[in-house]
């Protein structure tokens, strides 16, 4: 059953920044199909009376004290950038 | 084809806390770039996000200020998008279940009140800060701002002009200063605005395409950007065109607004539930604990001005509008200062000074009492109001004690009757001329004569006790 559009897929590979192959976009497609098809099997069930579940544990409140402890040296900060300069991460130019 | 303009206006304020919000890395605004990360902050695998509850105390406190609702279940939710500034490539913020709705502000425009609806308040982490360098033509990142607590305070498009989001900035600012949940220092970025305006046909129902304004660095630049974008909208439609719904941005050495790029829709953010992140529950004794701390607020101030100290409304907004200057006023009169002298030097000497200088009322070395010891020395007459203008400048460039100022300089008043009568005659043996014109009726001529005694006495003669001996040696000759 076909629900996905192609052009749904290159969307939402965009949006991923994933660079997709004509047949991976197809065989993509077929994979997300059957994900929906599993996932709509829960529609059989009545959901009514049952507010939306965003977390499965019911623990409550869990905050720390607004406390500062050290943070990580610029060195090793850095030390898996790719590129860096005056101890910045260095990325292609993105202007606004 | 007339045009109403519709406003609606984000605005994001810095949460004034010693931590993030999900990691206990320190906040602070100027540090070497990439000193304040860790593997949290930094989206690292496997680390968890712990909220920090002064970020949420002081969210709530706001958005109470605001007289918003508050959720009694709030939750974080994950933003995706791809950018640099952003290492975990989602933003934790919050999507359907904000901290705070429904509030409200009022604002004043040209005299006439108003009441600006705020749609939402609601919690997030910041994002680090990209820089162009161009001697690489690289972008630099620093990721030390990655989640520094925001709040971001949504208003209703309630506003129809510039100046209404003006006054609506201005008040909220206020607010937020009162509440000492952020510094609001526009130039830190630690209060930032965006702003949507959409034009429609006077008497539509329906909103009109918006844009998007960004890059207003100032409420001058909010209030500028609007102007040019109401112009550009009304001459694409009077021209028959469309508004895209599009974000611009606005250049200031330009005075334009500059396309940046088509608006995305907000499913393309994905935003899905935080599953690091619990629900929030806020039960009551939370709401009042907090809402206890709420101190008097502008609007409050205002009136008890107006109220009680029969301040005009004008000059009690002008006080009020700046927490530090109306704590520095506030202090005044618990110092015994009277209001209404108190009030005037603030909206007059004070402010022209601090206009001029370009700074706040809490980087002058005078402090409240030593306005007040000033003022009471023109009130007991030791000193006339024209040498207070010597002692003033003097306190507000260097600070110290008014009496010994005026001790030190020699600057008292001389209320001696005997001593400034001399003074009298020898200015009216040296003007005879004046004395013949006051004596045929020129009544100006007295003025000339005042001035005379005043100079005489280097600007410390009494100026009522001059004007009234001088009378009197005049009716004599």
């Amino acid at each position: 059953m076909e629900r996905i559009t192609k052009e749904q897929i290159r969307h939402v590979a965009n949006l991923a920044r994933l660079e997709l192959k004509e047949e991976e976009i197809a065989h993509f497609g077929e994979q997300l199909d059957d994900i929906i098809d599993a996932a709509e099997q829960l529609n059989e069930l009545s959901t009514d009376n049952v507010e939306p579940t965003s977390h499965v544990i019911d623990v409550r409140n869990v905050m720390r004290e607004d406390k500062t402890k050290p943070s990580l040296s610029n060195e090793d900060a850095m030390r898996n950038v790719p590129e860096t300069e005056k101890g910045q991460v260095r990325v292609p130019s993105v202007l606004e | 084809m007339s045009f109403e303009t519709v406003i609606g206006l984000e605005v994001h304020v810095e949460l004034k806390t010693n931590s993030k919000i999900f990691c206990s890395c320190a906040v602070e605004f100027g540090a070497p770039p990439n000193t304040h990360t860790c593997p949290v902050c930094l989206g690292h695998p496997g680390v968890l996000p712990v909220l920090n509850r002064q970020a949420v105390d002081y969210a709530m406190k706001a958005s109470m200020a605001l007289n918003c609702e508050i959720a009694e279940v709030t939750k974080f939710d994950r933003k995706n998008y791809f950018y640099p500034d952003n290492p975990k490539a989602y933003q934790i913020s919050q999507f359907d279940k904000p901290i705070g709705e429904h509030g409200w502000i009022d604002i004043e425009v040209d005299g006439e009140k108003k009441r600006i609806g705020i749609t939402r308040v609601h919690m997030e982490e910041d994002a680090g800060k990209l820089t162009h360098d161009d001697e690489s033509g690289h972008s630099l990142v620093d990721y030390n701002r990655v989640g520094t607590p925001l709040i971001e305070i949504v208003s209703e498009p309630d506003i129809r002009t510039p100046q209404e989001a003006y006054a609506y900035l201005e008040k909220l600012k206020a607010i937020m200063q009162y509440t000492e949940v952020s510094d609001c220092k526009m130039e830190e970025g630690s209060l930032r605005c965006d702003a949507n305006i959409s034009l429609r046909p006077t008497g539509q129902v329906e909103f009109g395409t918006k844009a998007e304004l960004k890059n207003l660095n100032s409420f001058m630049h909010v209030l500028k950007g609007l102007e040019h974008e109401e112009e550009r909208q009304a001459e694409v439609l009077s021209d028959g065109g469309v508004i895209e719904q599009e974000t611009r941005r606005w250049d200031d050495s330009a005075k334009k607004t500059i396309l940046m790029r088509v608006k995305e829709g907000s499913d393309d953010y994905r935003y899905f539930p935080d599953p690091d992140l619990e629900n929030l529950y806020i039960e009551k004794e939370w709401k009042e604990r907090v809402e206890a701390s709420i101190p008097e607020l502008p609007d409050a101030r205002k009136a008890r001005y107006v109220k009680k100290y029969d301040l005009p409304s004008y000059d009690a907004d002008v006080l009020t509008q700046q927490k530090a200057m109306s704590d520095f006023f506030e202090e005044g009169l618990e110092l015994g200062g009277p209001a209404k002298q108190l009030s005037n030097w603030l909206m007059g000497e004070v402010n022209a000074y601090l206009n001029q200088e370009g700074k706040e009322i809490q980087d002058i070395p005078m402090t409240p009492k030593a306005l007040v010891g000033m003022i009471q020395l023109i009130e007991k007459g030791t000193i006339s109001s024209k040498i207070a203008k010597q002692v003033f400048k003097e306190l507000i460039e260097n600070g110290g004690d008014p009496e010994k100022i005026v001790e030190d300089k020699g600057l008292v008043q001389i209320s001696d009757e005997g001593a400034i009568r001399g003074m009298v005659n020898e200015a009216l043996d040296n003007n005879s001329q004046s004395v013949e014109d006051y004596k045929s009726g020129k009544g100006k001529a007295i003025g000339f004569l005042v001035g005379q005694v005043m100079k005489a006495s280097k600007g410390k003669a009494n100026p009522q006790l001059v004007n009234q001996l001088l009378k009197e040696e005049l009716d004599k000759r």
